[in-house]
């Protein structure tokens, strides 16, 4: 089974975001995904890294934001790491209940999970969140 | 080339502001931020975004779009929309904001809308 990775480790700045949203793309398009399906992943790698750079290393230039990329026969899956001091997407309120649809903020991680099939965080031993998505073909 | 050209034109009182480009985190949003507050400050109350070339938004740009809409609302006055891609609708659906906002696909539509 043939398995392409590709790492990325960038800055903790907005135009980051442009950045790894670019170099997905281009690895998506080499994967032979669907359009809809580069799109959604799109959105939510946007989305991701939005979080890493703003949420988690609060854009201290000190900081940086892995990406790993894997491309499999089966699926698509992204991991953008950051180094800061993690959270509970539990405690992240729905943005669609009636009570928060005018919030100006917290859509990222609803439009994560809709568009992608898996997505999960997790705390590395050695400190940041790593949250992981899979899109399947 | 910026992220988001904004170009505006006046029907009557209502000011519209023909956008392309990308309203995303950082210049985009910012831009649509920036020509919401001056328009406010010059007491143009009555805006129709249209977003038919807008290729993108992310949650931030969508943000920005309720963030003027209830600016523009506490002046009294209204935000509407012009000509969502199908791509922004499906956002704007699954958000539950096609609720919240007055979408036309006509131009002719909306301006009568306000009157």
């Amino acid at each position: 089974m043939t398995v392409e990775t590709t790492e990325l480790t960038l800055p903790s700045r907005i135009d980051t975001v442009a950045t790894a949203a670019a170099a997905v793309a281009d690895f998506v398009g080499r994967s032979g995904i669907s359009d809809d399906a580069a799109f959604g992943i799109d959105m939510a790698v946007r989305e991701a890294v939005t979080n890493a750079v703003l949420h988690g290393n609060r854009q201290d230039e000190g900081k940086v934001v892995e990406i790993i990329l894997k491309s499999s026969p089966d699926a698509v899956e992204i991991s953008v790491h950051d180094q800061g001091p993690g959270f509970n997407p539990a405690e992240v309120p729905d943005p669609t209940i009636q009570e928060n649809i005018l919030k100006t903020s917290g859509r990222g991680i609803f439009f994560m999970r809709s568009f992608m099939d898996e997505v999960d965080w997790s705390i590395r031993p050695g400190g940041g969140t790593t949250v992981r998505m899979l899109k399947r073909r | 080339m910026a992220e988001l050209n904004i170009n505006e034109r006046q029907a009557g009182d209502v000011t519209i502001l023909d956008m392309s480009g990308k309203i995303t985190i950082g210049e985009g949003s910012v831009a649509l931020r920036t020509a919401i507050r001056r328009l406010l400050e010059e007491g143009k109350k009555r805006i129709l975004l249209n977003l038919a070339q807008v290729s993108y938004i992310d949650s931030s740009g969508i943000g920005e779009l309720v963030s003027s809409y209830t600016a523009i609302g506490k002046e009294g006055g209204q935000l509407k929309l012009l000509k969502l891609t199908q791509k922004l609708q499906d956002l704007l659906t699954i958000t539950k904001l096609l609720t919240v906002f007055d979408v036309y696909e006509s131009e002719a539509d909306a301006l009568n809308s306000f009157k």
